[in-house]
């Protein structure tokens, strides 16, 4: 978790990077040609830290060029989770794609891939 | 009348037609359940057993059912613990004939008492809906149905648990259904067996959240989870889950003593958040569970207790599956090895893209992948890796049109590479790829009085 090194200060606050693998784990699937990710919490406390910072916007961007529709976000506190929607993530879905993940089982750790950037 | 019971242990047997074949024996052996459920279709199964029974009229479900009963029924019977499955595909009452046939070869003859659930199928029906005004729109696209009627091969409407309720009600041992939600089929021994109402609407949701935790069989019980995953214990023995479940609604999930895989909060955490739509809204043909009022706790090793589970009033809808003839797909591949594995391959994509150009082939989508370096995570996959020393990428590449021919075609385009493409290429061992048919679904809604559920029931 500790990476000094991604450290930097930006104005006056500290920020450092962390990746959503260090934060989160995360199940997806699919329904037609929509993708769902499933991102819960490790801890209860790093769940504050996705709801601000994996927003629907930044989740957009990460995914650009593999998804043809929008992305929604729906809150689970309960549960720490979240749970995204991208829309036109599978090239038709089910038996119409020709994906190797025509069932979009693998966007979940492709999430964990983002960086986020925390206040320290 | 007898009280209800204190408690009732639902296992899940099968998340798919195709799971462990070894799972359900374990279940009903490896200590106490009352139920076994276990869930054959997926969305595009129903049209491939429909083609089945146009062949032969005795076909059309799930045979490696009544495999499976054959191993367990002696079990069941001797133990008292009822089946509830969706294997009856398209044909459910010509899969319980045929559970009745091994029955009687088992010597249960007079003893076995089979549940048939019907009323599912639309096929036949389809014109006089249409005709009436139920335009089927596609709930992805809002399509009608009208513009694909020539090629549908099946039309389903999904079923709640009433008629699963109804058939254990009248004594059935085994209730054989046709497409029956999976919750359905875990909501309804725990209705029957408590005597839960079809609107008490926060005992339906807890029931229904019960049946999609182990609708996919070891997915909640360490089986694909990620957190942890190296120090899941045992996975070649994994235990498949149980509901344990009470009255008022709350339930444990357990797996019996001595099985490996893990249960805990977010085993049972992952498998809540899989295929999920809006969680406020899970909606079945039994009412409609709020995902976002679901309480976890670990209350002991390989034990989650869910509670606090609310529901509202099912719609007046159901959901309806069909499946219609599109097109035709193929998939060829090669494997291209260091140096510069990754260049190779992508050379031989762009020549071979050339190639289909040149012959006028006509494709509604080509597609290529690198197995290997970007197939699954595309270009995030790659910002990290030194691509020069990939060891080896597989070159997959998919082709998709209406018509047979240009899909047929392209397959013959794949082998020729290996001679006169890209150097360092193998992996063509499989030979050359098959056109195959492409079967699509089409998801839309029904009301729900048009659609009568009916049981029979079938003595071994």
């Amino acid at each position: 978790m500790k990476r000094p090194s991604d450290g930097r200060t930006v104005g006056r606050s500290k920020t450092r990077k962390i990746q959503l693998v260090d934060l989160a784990h995360a199940r997806s699937g699919d329904k037609g040609d929509t993708a769902n990710i499933g991102l819960i919490a490790l801890k209860p406390e790093y769940y504050p830290l996705l709801v601000k910072h994996v927003t629907t916007a930044r989740v957009a961007r990460h995914f650009k060029g593999m998804i043809t529709g929008k992305v929604e976000r729906f809150e689970l506190p309960n549960l720490y989770a979240l749970n995204f929607l991208l829309h036109g993530a599978l090239d038709g879905g089910g038996t119409i794609s020709l994906k190797t993940d025509a069932q979009g089982k693998v966007f979940s750790t492709a999430l964990l891939r983002l960086e986020i950037e925390v206040e320290t | 009348m007898t009280s209800p019971a204190a408690t009732v242990r639902v296992a899940g047997g099968q998340g798919f037609w195709g799971d462990w074949l070894e799972a359900p024996y374990r279940q009903v052996t490896g200590g106490p359940v009352d139920y076994l459920m276990m869930d054959y279709l997926a969305e595009v199964t129903m049209s491939i057993l429909q083609k089945q029974k146009s062949r032969d009229p005795a076909r059309g479900y799930a045979t490696d059912f009544i495999t499976q009963m054959e191993r367990i029924l002696p079990t069941t019977v001797k133990r008292g613990i009822k089946v509830t499955a969706n294997a009856g595909g398209v044909n459910p009452r010509a899969c319980a004939m045929a559970v009745a046939d091994v029955a009687r070869r088992l010597g249960l003859g007079g003893k076995l008492t089979i549940g048939v659930v019907t009323g599912d199928d639309l096929l036949g029906r389809l014109d006089g809906l249409l005709a009436r005004g139920h335009a089927l729109k596609n709930l992805d696209t809002g399509r009608p149905v009208r513009d694909v009627r020539d090629r549908i091969l099946s039309a389903n409407a999904y079923l709640g648990a009433a008629p699963v309720v109804e058939a254990l009600q009248r004594g059935a041992q085994v209730v054989i259904t046709g497409r029956v939600t999976d919750t359905g089929l875990t909501l309804g021994p725990l209705m029957h067996a408590f005597g839960w109402a079809p609107d008490a609407w926060d005992r339906i949701a807890a029931g229904t959240v019960a049946g999609h935790i182990i609708e996919c069989g070891a997915q909640c019980s360490g089986g694909n989870c990620l957190k942890d995953w190296q120090r899941i214990p045992d996975m070649a023995n994994i235990g498949y889950p149980i509901v344990e479940a009470r009255p008022d609604g709350t339930f444990d999930l357990i797996k019996h003593a001595g099985t490996g895989g893990r249960i805990d909060v977010a085993s049972v955490t992952e498998q809540l958040v899989y295929e999920m739509g809006d969680p406020g809204e899970y909606i079945t043909p039994d009412g409609v569970a709020d995902f976002t009022t679901i309480q976890l706790e670990q209350v002991g090793t390989d034990r989650v207790r869910v509670s606090g589970v609310r529901g509202k009033p099912a719609t007046d809808k159901l959901k309806v599956s069909i499946a219609y003839f599109y097109g035709y797909k193929a998939v060829g591949t090669l494997v291209y090895v260091w140096p510069d594995a990754l260049e190779k391959a992508q050379a031989a994509d762009r020549i071979l893209r050339q190639r289909l150009k040149d012959l006028g082939l006509q494709f509604e989508a080509i597609h290529t992948e690198f197995v290997g370096a970007n197939a699954t995570h595309g270009p995030l996959a790659l910002q990290h890796v030194d691509v020069a020393a990939l060891p080896e990428v597989q070159l997959r590449i998919g082709v998709r049109a209406r018509d047979e021919k240009p899909v047929d075609r392209f397959t013959r385009e794949i082998a020729p590479l290996i001679l006169n493409g890209p150097p360092s290429v193998t992996g063509f061992a499989g030979g050359r790829p098959k056109p195959e048919e492409i079967v699509a679904y089409w998801p839309a809604l029904i009301d729900r009085q048009t659609v009568k559920p009916a049981v029979e029931l079938i003595q071994a």
